[in-house]
Protein backbone atom coordinates (compact mmCIF):
# COMPACT_ATOMS: atom_id res chain seq x y z
CA UNK A 1 0.00 0.00 0.00
CA UNK A 2 0.93 3.40 -0.85
CA UNK A 3 0.19 6.82 0.58
CA UNK A 4 -2.63 8.79 -1.32
CA UNK A 5 -2.52 6.38 -4.13
CA UNK A 6 -3.35 8.70 -7.44
CA UNK A 7 -3.32 5.64 -9.78
CA UNK A 8 -4.50 2.03 -9.20
CA UNK A 9 -5.59 -0.81 -11.11
CA UNK A 10 -7.40 -3.91 -9.61
CA UNK A 11 -6.88 -7.39 -11.98
CA UNK A 12 -6.36 -5.31 -14.90
CA UNK A 13 -6.48 -7.65 -17.60
CA UNK A 14 -5.81 -6.60 -21.01
CA UNK A 15 -6.18 -7.87 -24.77
CA UNK A 16 -5.40 -7.69 -28.22
CA UNK A 17 -7.86 -9.57 -29.94
CA UNK A 18 -6.96 -13.49 -28.57
CA UNK A 19 -3.28 -11.86 -27.15
CA UNK A 20 -3.40 -11.57 -23.75
CA UNK A 21 -1.40 -8.90 -23.39
CA UNK A 22 -1.34 -7.86 -19.24
CA UNK A 23 -2.52 -10.67 -16.63
CA UNK A 24 -4.22 -9.44 -13.42
CA UNK A 25 -2.26 -6.53 -12.88
CA UNK A 26 -3.03 -4.91 -9.27
CA UNK A 27 -0.91 -1.59 -8.46
CA UNK A 28 -0.79 1.48 -6.60
CA UNK A 29 1.07 4.27 -7.69
CA UNK A 30 1.86 7.57 -5.42
CA UNK A 31 1.17 11.25 -5.91
CA UNK A 32 4.46 13.13 -6.68
CA UNK A 33 6.06 9.63 -7.56
CA UNK A 34 8.47 8.54 -10.15
CA UNK A 35 7.69 5.28 -10.84
CA UNK A 36 10.05 3.27 -13.00
CA UNK A 37 8.87 -0.03 -15.51
CA UNK A 38 11.15 -2.15 -16.60
CA UNK A 39 10.98 -5.25 -18.73
CA UNK A 40 11.82 -6.78 -22.22
CA UNK A 41 10.12 -6.09 -25.02
CA UNK A 42 6.38 -7.96 -25.36
CA UNK A 43 6.35 -8.06 -21.36
CA UNK A 44 3.20 -5.85 -21.44
CA UNK A 45 5.00 -2.32 -19.90
CA UNK A 46 3.55 -0.05 -23.20
CA UNK A 47 -0.06 -1.89 -22.74
CA UNK A 48 0.11 -1.18 -18.95
CA UNK A 49 0.95 2.72 -19.76
CA UNK A 50 -1.39 3.06 -22.56
CA UNK A 51 -4.42 1.40 -20.54
CA UNK A 52 -4.23 4.36 -17.76
CA UNK A 53 -5.69 6.83 -20.21
CA UNK A 54 -7.38 4.27 -22.37
CA UNK A 55 -4.98 5.47 -25.56
CA UNK A 56 -5.37 1.30 -26.06
CA UNK A 57 -8.63 1.39 -27.55
CA UNK A 58 -7.39 3.28 -30.78
CA UNK A 59 -7.01 -0.47 -31.67
CA UNK A 60 -10.09 -1.93 -32.37
CA UNK A 61 -9.35 -5.38 -31.47
CA UNK A 62 -8.12 -4.00 -27.58
CA UNK A 63 -10.35 -4.71 -24.79
CA UNK A 64 -10.07 -5.14 -21.09
CA UNK A 65 -10.86 -6.02 -17.66
CA UNK A 66 -10.83 -5.02 -14.04
CA UNK A 67 -10.50 -1.31 -13.18
CA UNK A 68 -8.66 1.22 -13.00
CA UNK A 69 -8.96 4.20 -10.90
CA UNK A 70 -7.42 8.16 -11.19
CA UNK A 71 -7.50 9.92 -8.23
CA UNK A 72 -10.01 7.38 -6.55
CA UNK A 73 -12.43 7.20 -9.58
CA UNK A 74 -12.83 4.59 -12.11
CA UNK A 75 -11.78 6.28 -15.35
CA UNK A 76 -14.34 4.35 -17.41
CA UNK A 77 -16.38 7.02 -15.96
CA UNK A 78 -14.52 10.27 -16.79
CA UNK A 79 -14.71 11.76 -20.39
CA UNK A 80 -11.98 10.50 -22.22
CA UNK A 81 -10.61 14.38 -23.44
CA UNK A 82 -10.50 14.72 -19.74
CA UNK A 83 -8.67 11.98 -18.66
CA UNK A 84 -6.03 12.20 -21.63
CA UNK A 85 -6.03 16.11 -19.90
CA UNK A 86 -5.30 14.78 -16.69
CA UNK A 87 -3.22 11.73 -17.88
CA UNK A 88 -0.59 12.84 -20.29
CA UNK A 89 1.47 10.93 -22.30
CA UNK A 90 5.05 11.26 -23.94
CA UNK A 91 5.78 8.51 -26.77
CA UNK A 92 8.91 6.09 -27.51
CA UNK A 93 9.98 8.06 -30.88
CA UNK A 94 9.42 12.27 -30.75
CA UNK A 95 6.50 12.73 -32.09
CA UNK A 96 5.69 16.77 -33.46
CA UNK A 97 2.69 17.58 -35.69
CA UNK A 98 3.92 19.32 -38.72
CA UNK A 99 3.19 23.21 -37.58
CA UNK A 100 5.13 25.75 -35.65
CA UNK A 101 7.05 24.80 -32.21
CA UNK A 102 4.99 27.45 -30.42
CA UNK A 103 1.84 25.96 -32.36
CA UNK A 104 2.90 22.32 -31.12
CA UNK A 105 2.97 23.53 -27.61
CA UNK A 106 -0.60 25.67 -27.85
CA UNK A 107 -2.38 22.94 -29.15
CA UNK A 108 -3.45 20.90 -25.90
CA UNK A 109 -4.60 23.97 -24.29
CA UNK A 110 -6.04 25.72 -27.79
CA UNK A 111 -8.20 22.36 -27.58
CA UNK A 112 -9.32 22.90 -24.43
CA UNK A 113 -10.88 26.49 -24.74
CA UNK A 114 -7.41 28.76 -24.11
CA UNK A 115 -8.12 31.44 -26.76
CA UNK A 116 -6.93 33.98 -25.49
CA UNK A 117 -3.04 34.95 -27.51
CA UNK A 118 -1.53 36.39 -23.89
CA UNK A 119 -2.42 33.34 -21.77
CA UNK A 120 -1.59 30.83 -24.58
CA UNK A 121 2.55 32.83 -24.87
CA UNK A 122 2.32 32.33 -20.94
CA UNK A 123 1.52 28.65 -20.48
CA UNK A 124 3.90 27.80 -23.78
CA UNK A 125 6.64 29.50 -21.97
CA UNK A 126 5.89 27.81 -18.69
CA UNK A 127 5.74 24.62 -20.15
CA UNK A 128 9.20 25.00 -22.45
CA UNK A 129 10.49 26.60 -19.56
CA UNK A 130 9.92 23.59 -16.92
CA UNK A 131 10.54 21.14 -19.62
CA UNK A 132 14.29 22.37 -20.34
CA UNK A 133 14.36 23.71 -23.90
CA UNK A 134 12.79 27.26 -23.78
CA UNK A 135 16.74 28.91 -23.71
CA UNK A 136 16.86 26.88 -27.10
CA UNK A 137 13.88 27.85 -29.05
CA UNK A 138 12.83 31.32 -27.26
CA UNK A 139 13.82 33.02 -30.35
CA UNK A 140 12.21 31.12 -33.12
CA UNK A 141 9.16 29.75 -31.74
CA UNK A 142 7.41 30.33 -34.72
CA UNK A 143 10.12 27.66 -36.95
CA UNK A 144 9.00 24.21 -37.98
CA UNK A 145 8.76 21.89 -34.36
CA UNK A 146 9.99 19.25 -37.44
CA UNK A 147 13.30 20.99 -37.68
CA UNK A 148 14.14 20.44 -33.94
CA UNK A 149 17.17 17.74 -33.29
CA UNK A 150 15.55 14.62 -32.06
CA UNK A 151 16.17 15.50 -27.85
CA UNK A 152 14.48 19.10 -28.72
CA UNK A 153 11.63 17.39 -29.79
CA UNK A 154 11.15 14.95 -26.80
CA UNK A 155 11.39 17.91 -24.42
CA UNK A 156 8.93 19.62 -27.22
CA UNK A 157 6.93 16.86 -26.00
CA UNK A 158 7.25 16.86 -22.85
CA UNK A 159 6.26 20.70 -23.09
CA UNK A 160 3.42 19.65 -25.17
CA UNK A 161 1.89 17.25 -22.71
CA UNK A 162 2.88 20.00 -19.95
CA UNK A 163 0.48 22.59 -21.55
CA UNK A 164 -2.21 21.10 -20.26
CA UNK A 165 -1.79 20.71 -16.83
CA UNK A 166 -1.92 16.81 -16.31
CA UNK A 167 -1.70 15.42 -12.77
CA UNK A 168 -0.03 12.29 -14.19
CA UNK A 169 2.69 12.16 -16.96
CA UNK A 170 3.43 8.57 -18.82
CA UNK A 171 6.64 8.28 -20.48
CA UNK A 172 6.85 5.29 -23.08
CA UNK A 173 10.80 4.93 -23.71
CA UNK A 174 11.27 8.45 -23.83
CA UNK A 175 15.09 8.16 -24.74
CA UNK A 176 14.99 5.01 -26.59
CA UNK A 177 16.01 6.79 -30.13
CA UNK A 178 17.89 9.60 -28.05
CA UNK A 179 22.02 10.19 -27.31
CA UNK A 180 23.52 10.07 -23.79
CA UNK A 181 23.17 13.77 -23.50
CA UNK A 182 19.92 14.40 -24.83
CA UNK A 183 18.84 11.52 -22.64
CA UNK A 184 20.20 13.11 -19.43
CA UNK A 185 18.34 16.66 -20.41
CA UNK A 186 14.79 14.61 -20.32
CA UNK A 187 15.86 13.03 -16.73
CA UNK A 188 16.91 16.59 -15.55
CA UNK A 189 13.42 17.52 -16.71
CA UNK A 190 11.43 14.88 -15.00
CA UNK A 191 13.40 15.38 -11.68
CA UNK A 192 12.38 19.01 -11.70
CA UNK A 193 8.54 18.22 -12.44
CA UNK A 194 8.93 15.61 -9.44
CA UNK A 195 7.34 18.48 -7.35
CA UNK A 196 4.30 18.58 -9.42
CA UNK A 197 3.35 15.99 -11.58
CA UNK A 198 3.04 11.84 -10.94
CA UNK A 199 5.41 10.03 -13.28
CA UNK A 200 5.57 6.65 -14.51
CA UNK A 201 8.30 5.63 -16.53
CA UNK A 202 8.48 2.88 -18.79
CA UNK A 203 11.99 1.83 -20.19
CA UNK A 204 13.78 -0.49 -21.84
CA UNK A 205 17.56 0.89 -20.07
CA UNK A 206 17.53 -0.62 -16.61
CA UNK A 207 20.27 1.84 -15.74
CA UNK A 208 17.79 4.81 -16.45
CA UNK A 209 15.03 2.99 -14.06
CA UNK A 210 17.70 2.93 -11.34
CA UNK A 211 18.80 6.34 -11.86
CA UNK A 212 15.34 8.08 -12.31
CA UNK A 213 12.75 6.18 -10.28
CA UNK A 214 11.92 6.14 -6.53
CA UNK A 215 10.10 2.70 -7.01
CA UNK A 216 10.26 -0.03 -9.63
CA UNK A 217 8.19 -2.30 -11.27
CA UNK A 218 9.25 -5.76 -13.06
CA UNK A 219 7.09 -6.43 -16.00
CA UNK A 220 7.48 -9.78 -17.84
CA UNK A 221 4.98 -11.73 -20.21
CA UNK A 222 2.04 -9.64 -19.24
CA UNK A 223 2.48 -10.23 -15.51
CA UNK A 224 3.85 -7.89 -12.70
CA UNK A 225 6.77 -9.75 -10.94
CA UNK A 226 7.82 -7.64 -8.65
CA UNK A 227 7.42 -3.98 -7.59
CA UNK A 228 9.07 -1.90 -4.56
CA UNK A 229 11.74 0.85 -3.88
CA UNK A 230 14.41 0.70 -6.55
CA UNK A 231 17.36 0.11 -4.55
CA UNK A 232 16.32 -2.85 -3.29
CA UNK A 233 14.86 -4.25 -6.66
CA UNK A 234 18.34 -3.56 -8.12
CA UNK A 235 20.22 -4.77 -4.87
CA UNK A 236 18.13 -7.79 -3.81
CA UNK A 237 15.29 -8.81 -5.99
CA UNK A 238 12.70 -11.02 -4.23
CA UNK A 239 12.29 -12.86 -7.80
CA UNK A 240 15.04 -14.79 -9.33
CA UNK A 241 13.26 -13.73 -12.49
CA UNK A 242 14.14 -9.98 -11.87
CA UNK A 243 17.10 -10.36 -10.61
CA UNK A 244 17.95 -12.51 -13.77
CA UNK A 245 16.63 -9.81 -15.85
CA UNK A 246 18.70 -6.66 -14.24
CA UNK A 247 21.66 -9.04 -13.96
CA UNK A 248 21.14 -9.25 -17.61
CA UNK A 249 20.86 -12.97 -17.97
CA UNK A 250 18.11 -12.23 -20.73
CA UNK A 251 16.14 -9.81 -21.95
CA UNK B 1 29.75 0.90 -67.28
CA UNK B 2 28.96 -2.43 -64.90
CA UNK B 3 25.66 -4.21 -65.27
CA UNK B 4 23.61 -2.65 -62.28
CA UNK B 5 23.71 0.83 -64.11
CA UNK B 6 23.24 -0.47 -67.52
CA UNK B 7 19.94 -2.12 -66.31
CA UNK B 8 19.04 1.16 -64.51
CA UNK B 9 19.67 2.92 -67.69
CA UNK B 10 17.30 1.13 -69.50
CA UNK B 11 14.66 1.18 -66.81
CA UNK B 12 14.80 4.96 -67.13
CA UNK B 13 14.89 5.02 -71.11
CA UNK B 14 11.37 2.38 -70.98
CA UNK B 15 9.96 4.46 -68.12
CA UNK B 16 10.55 7.75 -69.68
CA UNK B 17 9.34 6.54 -72.97
CA UNK B 18 6.16 4.82 -71.62
CA UNK B 19 5.55 8.22 -69.99
CA UNK B 20 5.62 10.36 -73.37
CA UNK B 21 3.51 7.58 -75.13
CA UNK B 22 0.84 9.14 -72.36
CA UNK B 23 1.86 12.73 -72.94
CA UNK B 24 1.53 12.93 -76.42
CA UNK B 25 -1.52 11.52 -77.44
CA UNK B 26 -3.16 14.31 -74.87
CA UNK B 27 -0.73 16.92 -76.39
CA UNK B 28 -1.83 15.75 -80.32
CA UNK B 29 -6.13 15.91 -79.33
CA UNK B 30 -5.41 19.68 -77.78
CA UNK B 31 -3.68 20.74 -80.50
CA UNK B 32 -5.76 19.23 -83.02
CA UNK B 33 -8.82 21.21 -81.30
CA UNK B 34 -6.68 24.04 -81.09
CA UNK B 35 -6.16 24.50 -84.22
CA UNK B 36 -9.29 23.95 -86.12
CA UNK B 37 -11.27 25.85 -83.46
CA UNK B 38 -8.92 28.75 -82.24
CA UNK B 39 -10.22 30.73 -85.83
CA UNK B 40 -13.75 30.71 -84.66
CA UNK B 41 -13.32 32.11 -81.11
CA UNK B 42 -14.08 35.79 -81.27
CA UNK B 43 -15.27 38.08 -78.93
CA UNK B 44 -19.01 38.19 -80.13
CA UNK B 45 -18.82 33.85 -80.28
CA UNK B 46 -17.91 33.98 -76.21
CA UNK B 47 -20.47 36.32 -75.34
CA UNK B 48 -23.44 36.36 -77.32
CA UNK B 49 -26.28 34.02 -77.96
CA UNK B 50 -26.43 31.55 -80.72
CA UNK B 51 -28.23 32.59 -83.37
CA UNK B 52 -29.96 31.17 -86.54
CA UNK B 53 -30.60 27.52 -85.60
CA UNK B 54 -27.07 27.96 -83.91
CA UNK B 55 -25.31 28.36 -87.28
CA UNK B 56 -23.81 31.70 -85.98
CA UNK B 57 -23.82 33.55 -83.31
CA UNK B 58 -21.87 32.49 -80.03
CA UNK B 59 -22.01 29.93 -77.14
CA UNK B 60 -22.53 32.17 -74.06
CA UNK B 61 -25.59 31.00 -72.53
CA UNK B 62 -23.78 27.28 -73.06
CA UNK B 63 -20.78 28.47 -70.94
CA UNK B 64 -22.80 29.81 -68.29
CA UNK B 65 -24.83 26.66 -68.11
CA UNK B 66 -22.24 24.55 -67.88
CA UNK B 67 -20.06 27.01 -65.38
CA UNK B 68 -23.52 27.17 -63.59
CA UNK B 69 -24.17 23.16 -63.67
CA UNK B 70 -20.34 22.58 -62.31
CA UNK B 71 -20.78 24.97 -59.10
CA UNK B 72 -23.88 23.39 -58.27
CA UNK B 73 -22.62 20.09 -58.71
CA UNK B 74 -19.52 21.42 -56.53
CA UNK B 75 -22.50 22.52 -53.81
CA UNK B 76 -23.43 19.27 -53.12
CA UNK B 77 -21.21 16.64 -54.12
CA UNK B 78 -18.21 18.43 -51.97
CA UNK B 79 -19.83 18.42 -48.45
CA UNK B 80 -21.50 15.14 -48.87
CA UNK B 81 -18.06 13.67 -50.54
CA UNK B 82 -16.04 15.02 -47.97
CA UNK B 83 -18.15 14.28 -44.75
CA UNK B 84 -19.13 10.82 -45.95
CA UNK B 85 -15.61 9.85 -46.18
CA UNK B 86 -14.38 11.98 -42.83
CA UNK B 87 -17.24 9.33 -41.31
CA UNK B 88 -16.09 5.93 -42.93
CA UNK B 89 -12.32 7.27 -42.68
CA UNK B 90 -12.58 8.55 -38.69
CA UNK B 91 -15.41 7.24 -36.95
CA UNK B 92 -17.02 4.31 -38.64
CA UNK B 93 -16.23 0.96 -37.19
CA UNK B 94 -15.15 -2.03 -39.55
CA UNK B 95 -18.12 -4.09 -39.84
CA UNK B 96 -20.44 -5.40 -42.46
CA UNK B 97 -22.41 -2.65 -43.35
CA UNK B 98 -19.74 -0.25 -43.12
CA UNK B 99 -17.60 -2.92 -45.53
CA UNK B 100 -20.99 -2.80 -47.90
CA UNK B 101 -21.00 0.96 -48.49
CA UNK B 102 -17.37 1.34 -49.24
CA UNK B 103 -17.76 -1.74 -51.86
CA UNK B 104 -20.30 0.01 -53.12
CA UNK B 105 -18.75 3.50 -53.68
CA UNK B 106 -16.52 1.80 -55.60
CA UNK B 107 -18.96 -0.16 -57.58
CA UNK B 108 -20.66 3.23 -58.21
CA UNK B 109 -17.56 4.79 -59.76
CA UNK B 110 -18.01 2.42 -62.34
CA UNK B 111 -21.43 2.49 -63.69
CA UNK B 112 -21.84 4.12 -66.96
CA UNK B 113 -23.05 7.85 -66.98
CA UNK B 114 -26.68 7.81 -68.77
CA UNK B 115 -27.46 4.97 -66.10
CA UNK B 116 -27.29 8.49 -63.92
CA UNK B 117 -28.88 10.29 -66.20
CA UNK B 118 -32.38 7.85 -66.38
CA UNK B 119 -31.85 7.76 -62.20
CA UNK B 120 -31.47 11.54 -62.25
CA UNK B 121 -34.25 11.66 -64.38
CA UNK B 122 -36.79 9.57 -62.70
CA UNK B 123 -35.56 10.59 -59.35
CA UNK B 124 -35.47 14.54 -59.74
CA UNK B 125 -37.48 15.26 -63.07
CA UNK B 126 -39.93 13.50 -62.57
CA UNK B 127 -41.10 12.25 -58.21
CA UNK B 128 -39.66 15.43 -56.43
CA UNK B 129 -41.06 17.41 -59.50
CA UNK B 130 -37.79 19.34 -59.96
CA UNK B 131 -38.58 19.52 -63.59
CA UNK B 132 -35.70 19.67 -66.42
CA UNK B 133 -33.76 22.18 -64.56
CA UNK B 134 -30.50 23.33 -63.29
CA UNK B 135 -31.63 21.77 -59.95
CA UNK B 136 -32.34 18.43 -61.26
CA UNK B 137 -28.86 18.76 -63.38
CA UNK B 138 -26.70 19.59 -60.57
CA UNK B 139 -28.51 16.94 -58.69
CA UNK B 140 -27.38 14.12 -61.32
CA UNK B 141 -24.27 15.34 -62.32
CA UNK B 142 -23.37 15.59 -57.34
CA UNK B 143 -24.06 11.96 -57.21
CA UNK B 144 -22.17 10.67 -60.26
CA UNK B 145 -19.51 12.69 -59.11
CA UNK B 146 -19.88 11.58 -55.30
CA UNK B 147 -17.76 8.09 -55.50
CA UNK B 148 -15.03 9.89 -57.07
CA UNK B 149 -14.99 12.47 -54.21
CA UNK B 150 -15.59 10.24 -51.58
CA UNK B 151 -12.75 7.77 -52.76
CA UNK B 152 -10.09 10.42 -53.31
CA UNK B 153 -11.12 12.23 -50.16
CA UNK B 154 -10.69 8.69 -47.85
CA UNK B 155 -7.42 7.98 -49.52
CA UNK B 156 -6.64 11.59 -48.62
CA UNK B 157 -7.20 11.40 -45.13
CA UNK B 158 -6.03 7.81 -45.16
CA UNK B 159 -2.89 9.17 -46.18
CA UNK B 160 -2.37 11.40 -42.64
CA UNK B 161 0.04 9.59 -40.69
CA UNK B 162 -1.69 8.12 -37.49
CA UNK B 163 0.85 9.67 -35.26
CA UNK B 164 -1.18 13.00 -35.88
CA UNK B 165 -4.26 11.99 -34.71
CA UNK B 166 -2.43 9.76 -31.71
CA UNK B 167 -0.87 12.91 -30.62
CA UNK B 168 -3.88 14.88 -30.71
CA UNK B 169 -6.24 12.49 -28.96
CA UNK B 170 -3.40 11.85 -25.97
CA UNK B 171 -3.60 15.81 -25.26
CA UNK B 172 -7.57 15.23 -24.58
CA UNK B 173 -9.24 16.51 -28.01
CA UNK B 174 -12.15 15.24 -29.39
CA UNK B 175 -12.03 12.83 -31.83
CA UNK B 176 -13.60 16.29 -34.09
CA UNK B 177 -10.82 18.42 -32.99
CA UNK B 178 -8.53 15.97 -33.89
CA UNK B 179 -10.44 15.47 -37.68
CA UNK B 180 -10.78 19.17 -37.46
CA UNK B 181 -7.10 20.24 -36.94
CA UNK B 182 -4.95 17.70 -37.30
CA UNK B 183 -6.34 15.27 -39.85
CA UNK B 184 -8.32 17.68 -42.35
CA UNK B 185 -6.08 20.45 -43.14
CA UNK B 186 -3.19 17.74 -44.19
CA UNK B 187 -5.81 15.77 -46.43
CA UNK B 188 -7.08 18.83 -48.19
CA UNK B 189 -4.62 18.60 -50.98
CA UNK B 190 -5.64 15.25 -51.78
CA UNK B 191 -9.26 16.10 -51.15
CA UNK B 192 -9.01 18.51 -53.87
CA UNK B 193 -7.38 16.64 -56.53
CA UNK B 194 -9.94 14.30 -56.37
CA UNK B 195 -12.48 16.96 -56.55
CA UNK B 196 -11.65 18.81 -59.38
CA UNK B 197 -11.03 15.41 -61.09
CA UNK B 198 -14.42 14.52 -60.84
CA UNK B 199 -15.76 17.94 -61.38
CA UNK B 200 -14.12 18.20 -64.34
CA UNK B 201 -15.23 15.31 -65.57
CA UNK B 202 -19.01 16.32 -64.66
CA UNK B 203 -18.27 19.75 -66.62
CA UNK B 204 -17.86 17.45 -69.94
CA UNK B 205 -20.75 14.88 -69.41
CA UNK B 206 -23.57 14.95 -71.93
CA UNK B 207 -25.61 11.57 -70.51
CA UNK B 208 -26.53 12.74 -66.96
CA UNK B 209 -27.47 16.44 -68.14
CA UNK B 210 -29.95 14.63 -71.42
CA UNK B 211 -33.03 14.72 -69.49
CA UNK B 212 -32.07 16.28 -66.45
CA UNK B 213 -31.21 20.18 -67.53
CA UNK B 214 -29.64 20.28 -70.84
CA UNK B 215 -31.66 22.98 -73.50
CA UNK B 216 -31.37 21.99 -77.44
CA UNK B 217 -31.72 25.53 -78.24
CA UNK B 218 -32.25 28.07 -75.44
CA UNK B 219 -30.46 31.50 -76.54
CA UNK B 220 -30.90 33.31 -72.82
CA UNK B 221 -29.70 33.13 -69.95
CA UNK B 222 -31.58 31.18 -66.84
CA UNK B 223 -33.80 32.51 -64.93
CA UNK B 224 -33.11 30.61 -61.40
CA UNK B 225 -32.53 27.06 -60.28
CA UNK B 226 -35.51 25.62 -62.11
CA UNK B 227 -35.09 26.93 -65.55
CA UNK B 228 -33.47 24.89 -68.01
CA UNK B 229 -30.21 25.74 -69.60
CA UNK B 230 -27.96 24.86 -72.64
CA UNK B 231 -24.43 23.01 -71.27
CA UNK B 232 -21.28 22.97 -73.65
CA UNK B 233 -21.12 18.99 -73.76
CA UNK B 234 -24.84 18.78 -75.31
CA UNK B 235 -24.43 21.82 -77.31
CA UNK B 236 -21.47 20.21 -79.20
CA UNK B 237 -23.08 17.21 -79.19
CA UNK B 238 -25.80 18.88 -80.92
CA UNK B 239 -24.37 21.34 -83.48
CA UNK B 240 -22.14 18.11 -84.63
CA UNK B 241 -25.00 15.68 -85.00
CA UNK B 242 -28.29 17.56 -85.03
CA UNK B 243 -28.26 20.56 -87.01
CA UNK B 244 -26.83 20.07 -90.68
CA UNK B 245 -24.68 22.16 -92.54
CA UNK B 246 -22.54 23.78 -89.36
CA UNK B 247 -18.77 24.77 -90.30
CA UNK B 248 -17.02 22.54 -88.50
CA UNK B 249 -14.83 25.01 -86.84
CA UNK B 250 -17.81 26.33 -84.73
CA UNK B 251 -17.80 22.17 -82.64
CA UNK B 252 -14.13 22.65 -82.44
CA UNK B 253 -13.82 25.85 -80.98
CA UNK B 254 -16.98 24.93 -78.75
CA UNK B 255 -14.38 22.11 -77.61
CA UNK B 256 -11.85 24.16 -77.19
CA UNK B 257 -13.76 26.38 -74.94
CA UNK B 258 -14.54 23.14 -72.60
CA UNK B 259 -11.08 22.09 -72.32
CA UNK B 260 -10.32 25.62 -71.19
CA UNK B 261 -13.23 25.91 -68.57
CA UNK B 262 -11.55 22.35 -67.33
CA UNK B 263 -7.81 23.32 -67.55
CA UNK B 264 -9.09 26.82 -65.36
CA UNK B 265 -10.63 24.31 -63.07
CA UNK B 266 -7.29 22.30 -62.54
CA UNK B 267 -5.20 25.61 -62.26
CA UNK B 268 -7.62 26.67 -59.59
CA UNK B 269 -6.53 23.49 -57.80
CA UNK B 270 -3.06 23.83 -58.44
CA UNK B 271 -2.89 26.82 -56.86
CA UNK B 272 -4.69 26.07 -53.90
CA UNK B 273 -2.70 23.04 -53.53
CA UNK B 274 0.11 24.74 -53.35
CA UNK B 275 -1.34 27.22 -50.89
CA UNK B 276 -2.38 23.87 -48.50
CA UNK B 277 0.80 22.07 -48.70
CA UNK B 278 2.60 25.65 -47.69
CA UNK B 279 0.96 25.47 -44.13
CA UNK B 280 2.58 21.89 -42.61
CA UNK B 281 5.65 23.14 -41.81
CA UNK B 282 8.87 20.98 -42.63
Amino acid sequence: MVNEPIVQTFDLNCYFGSVHALKNVNIEIARNEILGIIGPANSGKTTFLRAINRLNYLQRTYSQTGEILLGGRDIRKINDNLLRKKVGIIFALPQVLPISIFDNVAYGPKVHGTTNKETLSRIVEEALKKAYLWEEVKDRLKDPAVRLSGGQQQRLCIARTLAVEPEVILYDEPCSGLDPISTAKVEDAMQQLKADYTQILVTNNTKQASRVSERCAFFLMGELVEIGPTHDLFTHPGDTRTDDYITGRFG
Amino acid sequence: MNEARLRQNIAFTVLGAVTLLIVIPILLVILYVAINGAGAITWSFLTEAPRNGMKAGGIFPAIVGTILLVIGTMLFSLPLGVLSAIYLVEYASDNLFTRMIKLSVVNLSGIPSIVYGLFGFTAFVLVLRFGTSILAGSLTLAIMSLPVIITASKEALESVPFTYREISLSLGATRWQTVRYCVLPYAIPGILTGTVLSLSRAAGETAPILFTVAAFYLPRLPRGAFDQVMALPYHLYVISTQVPNIPLSLSFATALVLIAIVFLMNLVSVILRAHYRKKRLW
